[in-house]
């Protein structure tokens, strides 16, 4: 009789499939020759940068089913330039800056195009495109006042808020609308109320946070509802430990991140999910100081994570404009990065795996001629772009307790060059942009 | 009057006395899409009846032309019911409206919100047709998230609870690794009306889970809904005989992966089990380094070995073993 075979689900069966692809990629990366992992390992900028200027002058009729999204194809390019250290000419800026101009409602908040009803993701990425591009004329024509009125009209009795008039609401609503309202420093107590309540009630027995009270822990809603509670600071109302273990573990053995458990990798949870753990991280670093302090050095346990830095981890060619930073910290050596003294204790290591994450980011989701895309055999669009590149930004800065900390040579996969810019964790924009913001949204009057 | 639709809007006698609205784009627009004529001539003559507010037939009629193009235009969405609330149109055919656009995509925001729209308005008389379009949705697409939203929202508003566990069971059978399955089971149990919550569905439910558990130990699902079980009594969750044999049943195979084994057991210790011999035992003879006086600490350290994706994680885990472990 013939034995029989175990029966293979359709879970089973996809994931495998996946991990033929990406074990055949790492496999041919593994047995090539230095040079063509050199290759391979190369963000290529230069496509890069060509596949976002394109897609920012012109888009093909295919993009029709994005009409109502073009506020995010502004921010998933517009963050794709910075994160890569670029920026885009005066002429496109103003005509940029033109165009989100007229997506903004008469009576607040921007809708997915000219004309259209006002929509908090829209908002959300309208708001971020213009912080991204930064300067006045871009932070000026955001109608403050009129979103304010906007988000409260969006705000819903049980805490949470609706995506657009009578629209849906969920997880994902409650974010955008008061990450615009903390960048815009038009955060009030109305816009708070009971909100720490429904994304509290959004935390499933897994640990990681869905749409809405019962849905499915997924990576792109505890995104949201984490990052909504650190900007309304009830982080700690959550249950940490749980989701900080649902977060790690939806790192699989493709190096990537999965959005839910038992689901299929995808390069844009590279963002979603990594930002947590990072977040988390660096949380319970803040908190431990306070509450376990000793239980730390009795354990000697810190050895496992602190980071220990020696002379040739220091990145050869600093592009770090360091003469803003206080000189009283530590020696400075030739190419002005600052010694050891500035590195203890502002390193941790990362609950996740930091290099293997960026390794399936540089080797399965890049395309060498330009874009990043979900996974093998798939196509490349912007908004994988912006969150691969976004979640490649999140790992390589992953060692740094603070944005103050750069990374050092062995944090970056591939050459230094590969470096992109900090991100704020809890807006995702390019720091050095978030910081004009709040520059000019909280000047004294 | 000529209603033909695969002529041009322009071209229809019933269009002619409105005139198109053109989008305001500016004079140099970034990214600007390169619509196709029929596109643009269609989103024109939506837009001059947005600005107008007509709520007619024939702007009812467009609106679904409209969508068809592109149903991601929530604003058009929007506007059509409003259309549909004046003229009082009818709602079932409403349901089969959206049941044809979710042919072609079925991946979109607009259409479940508007769905769920109308379900509420047609009320309990609808309970069925929901789940049974829910259930036609998720034969192609087990883990399809707007469905299962959708899904549970029809029980909790609309009813039908009665066969939910079965088919999550049904749902289990085809595919143990449906996350979103045991995610739904754990939804049934603690929100029904007529189950009696976690506390009168424990035993039952541990017992599935951990037959789950032990045909698959590989599998994540069932190792965190047996955890969810005792969520809110997790003195019961360390001291229940099922929780500690099955970690020590699936230690003790040579042929599976222990990670959530390990960390289950890991949990408990941090919860205040106190290990028995059988558990020292069953974790000494997993480990390669160093017997640690700290069971907690010795479970860290394999876990380090056998997961080390996660190497870092569970040195972090280390660290953070309060007293109550030691």
């Amino acid at each position: 009789e013939m034995e029989e075979l175990p029966r293979i689900t359709v879970s089973q069966r996809e994931q495998f499939l996946v991990e033929n692809d990406v074990f055949g990629i790492y496999g041919y990366f593994d047995a090539s020759d230095i040079s063509t992992q050199k290759y391979m390992m190369e963000i290529q900028r230069d496509k890069q940068l060509d596949y976002l200027m394109k897609g920012l002058r012109q888009l093909g009729p295919q993009f029709s089913s994005l009409d109502s999204n073009r506020p995010w194809l502004c921010y998933w390019i517009l963050q794709s330039i910075a994160l890569l250290g670029e920026s885009v000419d005066d002429e496109l800026e103003n005509n940029a800056i033109d165009f989100i101009g007229r997506c903004q409602g008469s009576d607040g908040g921007y809708g997915g195009g000219p004309g259209q009803l006002p929509h908090l993701a829209t908002t959300y990425a309208a708001v971020n495109a213009l912080v991204t591009l930064g300067g006045d004329k871009a932070l000026s024509s955001i109608n403050r006042e009129k979103m304010s009125c906007f988000l409260r009209r969006m705000k819903d009795t049980s805490g949470g808020f609706r995506m657009h008039d009578m629209g849906e609401m969920d997880v994902r609503a409650c974010y955008t609308a008061i990450s615009v309202a903390s960048i815009l420093n038009i955060m009030d107590d109305e816009l708070t109320r009971s909100l720490g309540d429904y994304i509290l009630s959004c935390q499933t027995y897994e640990g990681g946070i869905g749409g809405e009270p019962g849905s499915e822990a997924h990576g792109g809603y505890t995104y949201c509802g984490l990052a909504t509670m650190f900007l309304i600071n009830e982080v700690d109302r959550l249950n940490l430990d749980s989701l900080m273990n649902w977060a790690v573990h939806r790192q699989g053995v493709e190096m990537g991140f999965q959005g839910r458990t038992n689901k299929l990798v995808d390069g844009c949870y590279t963002f979603w999910q990594a930002a947590p753990c990072v977040l988390l991280q660096r949380f319970y670093s803040a908190h431990d100081l306070v509450h376990h302090g000793s239980s730390h050095i009795s354990q000697g346990t810190d050895e496992d994570h602190e980071d220990h830095v020696h002379d040739e981890d220091y990145p050869e060619d600093s592009d770090d404009d360091d003469s803003d930073e206080d000189s009283d910290e530590g020696s400075v050596n030739g190419h002005g990065v600052h010694h050891t003294s500035t590195y203890i204790n502002r390193r941790i290591q990362p609950v996740f795996d930091s290099l293997g994450l960026q390794r399936y980011v540089l080797l399965c989701s890049k395309i060498p001629d330009g874009g990043f895309r979900d996974k093998p055999r798939k196509p490349r669009d912007f908004y994988h772009t912006c969150y691969c590149l976004s979640g490649l930004s999140v790992a390589q800065h992953a060692w740094s307790k603070d944005e103050d900390t750069p990374p050092l040579t062995r944090d970056i996969l591939g050459s230094y060059s590969n470096l992109l810019e900090p991100v704020h964790l809890l807006h995702n924009v390019v720091m050095d942009r978030y910081n004009e913001a709040m520059e000019y949204f909280f000047k004294a009057p | 009057m000529d209603t033909d639709e695969t002529l041009p809007l322009s071209q229809r006698s019933e269009w002619s006395d409105v005139v198109p609205l053109t989008q305001d784009d500016g004079p140099n627009p970034v990214v600007p899409i390169a619509y196709k004529d029929e596109f643009r001539e269609t989103m024109d003559y939506f837009r001059a009846i947005y600005s107008s507010d007509e709520r007619s037939p024939r702007a009812l009629r467009l609106t679904e032309e409209t969508l068809r193009l592109n149903s991601g235009n929530y604003t058009v969405w929007h506007f059509r019911r409003l259309v549909l609330e004046a003229l009082n149109h009818d709602l079932y055919q409403e349901l089969e409206f959206i049941e044809s656009i979710a042919e072609d995509n079925s991946k979109n925001y607009q259409l479940w919100h508007h769905r769920r729209w109308v379900a509420e308005k047609l009320g309990p008389d609808v309970a069925g047709r929901e789940l049974e379009f829910t259930r036609r949705v998720l034969s192609l697409d087990a883990k399809h998230y707007h469905a299962w939203s959708h899904r549970q929202w029809a029980l909790r508003a609309l009813g039908g609870w009665e066969d939910e566990l079965d088919y999550c069971h049904e749902l289990l059978e085809a595919d143990v690794f449906n996350n979103s399955a045991w995610n739904q089971r754990y939804y049934v149990i603690t929100r029904s009306p007529s189950s009696g919550g976690v506390e009168a569905m424990r035993e039952s439910e541990v017992s599935y889970t951990i037959k789950a558990i032990l045909t698959n130990p590989a599998n994540e699902s069932s190792w965190l809904y047996l955890k969810a079980l005792y969520k809110d009594n997790k003195e019961l969750w360390i001291s229940d005989p099922s929780v500690s044999s099955v970690c020590l049943n699936v230690l003790s195979r040579t042929d599976c992966f222990h990670g959530f084994a390990l960390s289950t057991l890991l949990d408990l210790l941090c919860e205040g089990l106190s290990p028995t011999n059988e558990h020292i035992d069953s974790v000494r003879a997993l480990a390669t380094e160093e017997p640690d006086t700290n069971l907690a600490n010795l479970v860290c350290t394999i876990l380090g070995r056998v997961d080390p994706i996660r190497a870092n994680y569970w040195a972090w885990r280390k660290s953070k073993i309060t007293v109550a472990a030691m």
